[in-house]
C-alpha cells in the first residue's frame, strides 16, 4: 500500500495564550512511500518523527494536510479503520495475557462479517508466530520473555490482522547492542516476506541506514532530505544531514574559498571549481583522508587506534569544529605514531562544502 | 455466649454490614474513579470533593447524618422530606424499625470508606500506561472490552487490596454505629461484634472479660478465614 503525506502539519497548542508558545511538531511535510518499501524516519529526539508516525497511525489528528493510503484519504479516519499495525517502543504487550492471547487480541475485536471462529484465529496466530519465530512461546506471559522475544510478539500482534501499513516506533531502542543488530535483520526479513509497507522511527542512523529502502531525515519538524541511504550519505543536502549520518561523524572545518581554491587555515587543500569566494564550512568524511607525506593538510597527531581492518587517526587542526578529527585509513598505509604531525591529502568525493550561514550544500566541480 | 441474643444480634449486624457495604462501596468507588479518570476539566475539584469525607471527623459526620435522617417532633429531617415528596410515608431512620436503621448505617459506612477507595483507584487507573490504551485503540477494541480486558486486570491488585482491607475494616466497625445511634447499641439493636466486646468489658453490662475474649477470638477467626479466602481468589486473578 502506497502511503502519501501531503503538506502535513501538526501544531501542539502551548500553555499560554496566543501563538508564541505553540510547538510546531511537524511542519508542512510531504512525501510518498512506495508500496512495499521499508522507510526509516530519522532524526534527533524532538524532531517530530514520532509525531509523524502517530499522524500516519491516526492516534493524533493533523492540524492541516492530508494522509492517503493508496487512493483512500484516511486523514479523518480513526486508527481502527485505517488498517494499520503499530509496534510501540516499549512493546505495550498486555502483561496479564499470554503470548497467544496477546496475538489474537486484535482478531477478537473483529465484529460482524469479519468475525472469525476460534479455530481461524488460532490458525492465523500460529502462522504469524511461525513467521516471527516465537511458536514455542505461546503459553508464556510477556514477563517471562527476553527483550528480543517481546519485540517479536509485539510485531506478531501488529501483523496478525495483516495491516495495510506497519508502523514501528523506535523498535530497537530497548534492546542491547547485539540483539539490536540481529533484530534489525529480522525486521528486514519479516518485512520482505510479508511485503507490507513499513515505516519505522529511529534516532539511530546506523539502524536506519542498514535496513531501510529509503530514509527520511527530519529536523525540527521539517524534512531535510529523502532518499536511499547511500544516496543521502554520499550527497547530503545540508550540513545537518551530513553531520547526522555516518559513524564516526563527519569532520567539520571552518574554511574559505579564494580563486577556486579551498583554504583550511593557511593551507590550500583542494581546488574547487564554480564556487564564489568567501567563507564556507567544509565537511570531510573520515574515509576522505589519505595519509600523504606531501599532502596539503597538516594536522597535529594525537593518537592512532588500530581496529584490525582499518586504522583511525585522531588528530587536531586549529580550523576544526568540535574536539578532534577522526579519519579512517586502511591498515596497510604507513603511519608512525612518534611523529608530531600528520599530513593528509583529500578525496574530493568525500569533501562537501556548505554555506557559512545557512548550512546548505554548495556544489563544486573538481578541477585539477 | 453463643446463646446470648445480644451476641447473635451483633454477629448478624456485622455480617449484614460487611456483605452490603464492601461490594457496594468498592464498585461505586470504581465507577466514580473511572468517571474521574475520563473527565479533564474540573478533575482536581472533583477529586478534592470526593476526598473531603476522609478528612472529616467521624462523629461530626455522624451528627450530620442524624440531622439528615432523624425524625423529631419539630422536623422530619431532610431525607423524610424527600421520601414524602416521592409519595412515601416518613420513617424514623434513627429510632425506628430495624431495616431503616441498618440502611442508614450502611449508607453511612459506604460514605465514610469511599474516599480512600476512590483515592487508591484513581491513582491505580492513572498508573496504567497510556500505551496499552493506544495499542488497544489501534486494534479497534471497543470501550467496554478495553475496560474489561485491560483496565480491570491492570488495577486488579489494587481492587483486591481494597476488598481485603474493606472486609477487615467492616468487621471491626463500631464507632460508626456509636456516631449514629449513641452508646447504648444493644437497645438500638445496632450492636456490632467489636461493640459487643467493648460492652462486655466496660459497658453497662460490663465485667465479663471471658465473654469479651471469646468474642474477640471468634472475630479473629472470622476475619482470618475471610482474608484467606480472599487471598486464594485473588491469586487466581492478579497476574503479577
Amino acid at each position: 500500500m502506497k502511503v502519501v503525506l501531503q503538506n502535513l502539519t501538526k501544531v501542539f497548542p502551548g500553555r499560554g495564550k496566543g501563538t508564541k508558545d505553540h510547538v510546531i511538531a511537524v511542519n508542512d511535510c510531504s512525501f510518498e512511500i512506495p508500496d512495499g518499501e521499508l522507510v526509516g524516519l530519522l532524526g534527533p529526539s524532538g524532531c517530530g518523527k514520532s509525531t509523524t508516525l502517530n499522524l500516519i497511525c491516526g492516534l493524533q489528528k493533523p492540524t492541516s494536510g492530508k494522509i492517503l493510503f493508496g487512493d483512500d484519504d484516511v486523514t479523518d479516519l480513526p486508527p481502527e479503520n485505517r488498517g494499520v499495525g503499530l509496534v510501540f517502543q516499549n512493546y505495550a504487550l498486555y502483561p496479564h495475557l499470554t503470548v497467544l492471547q496477546n496475538i489474537i487480541f486484535p482478531l477478537q475485536n473483529l465484529r460482524g462479517k469479519e468475525k472469525l471462529s476460534r479455530a481461524q484465529m488460532l490458525e492465523k496466530a500460529n502462522r504469524i508466530a511461525a513467521l516471527v519465530q516465537i511458536d514455542g512461546l505461546m503459553d508464556r506471559k510477556p514477563s517471562e520473555l527476553s527483550g528480543g522475544q517481546q519485540q517479536r510478539v509485539a510485531i506478531a500482534r501488529a501483523l496478525v490482522k495483516m495491516p495495510r501499513v506497519l508502523l514501528m516506533d523506535e523498535p530497537l531502542s530497548n534492546l542491547d547492542a547485539r540483539l539490536r543488530l540481529q533484530t534489525r535483520e529480522e525486521i528486514r526479513r519479516i518485512q520482505r516476506e510479508t511485503g507490507i509497507t513499513t515505516v519505522f522511527v529511529t534516532h539511530d542512523q546506523d539502524e536506519a541506514m542498514s535496513i531501510s529502502d529509503r530514509i527520511v531525515v527530519m529536523k525540527d519538524g521539517v524534512i531535510q532530505q529523502i532518499g536511499r541511504p547511500q544516496e543521502v550519505y554520499n550527497e547530503p543536502c545540508n550540513l545537518f544531514v551530513a553531520k547526522f549520518l555516518g559513524t564516526p561523524p563527519i569532520n567539520v572545518f571552518r574554511a574559505s574559498v579564494k580563486d577556486g581554491t579551498l583554504w583550511i587555515g593557511d593551507e590550500a587543500v583542494l581546488s574547487v571549481g564554480g564556487v564564489a569566494d568567501g567563507n564556507v564550512t567544509v565537511g570531510i568524511r573520515p574515509e576522505g583522508f589519505c595519509v600523504d607525506e606531501n599532502g596539503p593538510l597538516t594536522c597535529t597527531l594525537r593518537a592512532i587506534e588500530v581496529m584490525g581492518r582499518d586504522v583511525t587517526v585522531v588528530s587536531a587542526n586549529p580550523a576544526m569544529e568540535g574536539t578532534e578529527i577522526r579519519s579512517i585509513i586502511s591498515s596497510d598505509q604507513d603511519i608512525h605514531e612518534n611523529k608530531e604531525t600528520v599530513r593528509f591529502s583529500l578525496k574530493a568525493g568525500k569533501v562537501f562544502l556548505f554555506d557559512w550561514e545557512s548550512g546548505e550544500r554548495i556544489a563544486f566541480t573538481e578541477t585539477l | 455466649m453463643l446463646r446470648d441474643p445480644y451476641f447473635l444480634q451483633a454477629v448478624k449486624n456485622t455480617f449484614i454490614l460487611v456483605m452490603i457495604t464492601v461490594p457496594l462501596s468498592t464498585s461505586i468507588a470504581l465507577l466514580i474513579s473511572v468517571g474521574l479518570n475520563a473527565i479533564k476539566p474540573l478533575r482536581n475539584l472533583f477529586q478534592t470533593v470526593y476526598f473531603l469525607p476522609y478528612v472529616t471527623n467521624t462523629l461530626a459526620v455522624g451528627l450530620v447524618f442524624m440531622i439528615l435522617f432523624k425524625k423529631t417532633p419539630y422536623s422530619d429531617g431532610l431525607i423524610n422530606l424527600l421520601v414524602r415528596f416521592f409519595g412515601g410515608t416518613a420513617v424514623d431512620f434513627i429510632d425506628g424499625p430495624y431495616w431503616a436503621k441498618m440502611l442508614v448505617l450502611c449508607i453511612y459506612t459506604i460514605w465514610v470508606v469511599m474516599p480512600f477507595k476512590i483515592l487508591i483507584l484513581t491513582s491505580a487507573l492513572a498508573s496504567v500506561k497510556q500505551d496499552y490504551y493506544s495499542a488497544a485503540r489501534v486494534d479497534g477494541t471497543s470501550r467496554f472490552r478495553i475496560f474489561r480486558k485491560i483496565t480491570l486486570p491492570m488495577i486488579s491488585p489494587m481492587l483486591f487490596y481494597l476488598v481485603i482491607t474493606g472486609f477487615i475494616g467492616a468487621f471491626k466497625a463500631y464507632s460508626d454505629a456509636v456516631a449514629l445511634f449513641g452508646t447504648d447499641l444493644n437497645a438500638a439493636e445496632m450492636n456490632t461484634i467489636v461493640g459487643y466486646i467493648y460492652d462486655m468489658l466496660y459497658g453497662d453490662s460490663g465485667g465479663y472479660p471471658s465473654y469479651a475474649s471469646a468474642a474477640a477470638i471468634i472475630l479473629f477467626a472470622i476475619v482470618l478465614t475471610i482474608t484467606c479466602i480472599n487471598l486464594l481468589v485473588s491469586r487466581k486473578h492478579v497476574h503479577y
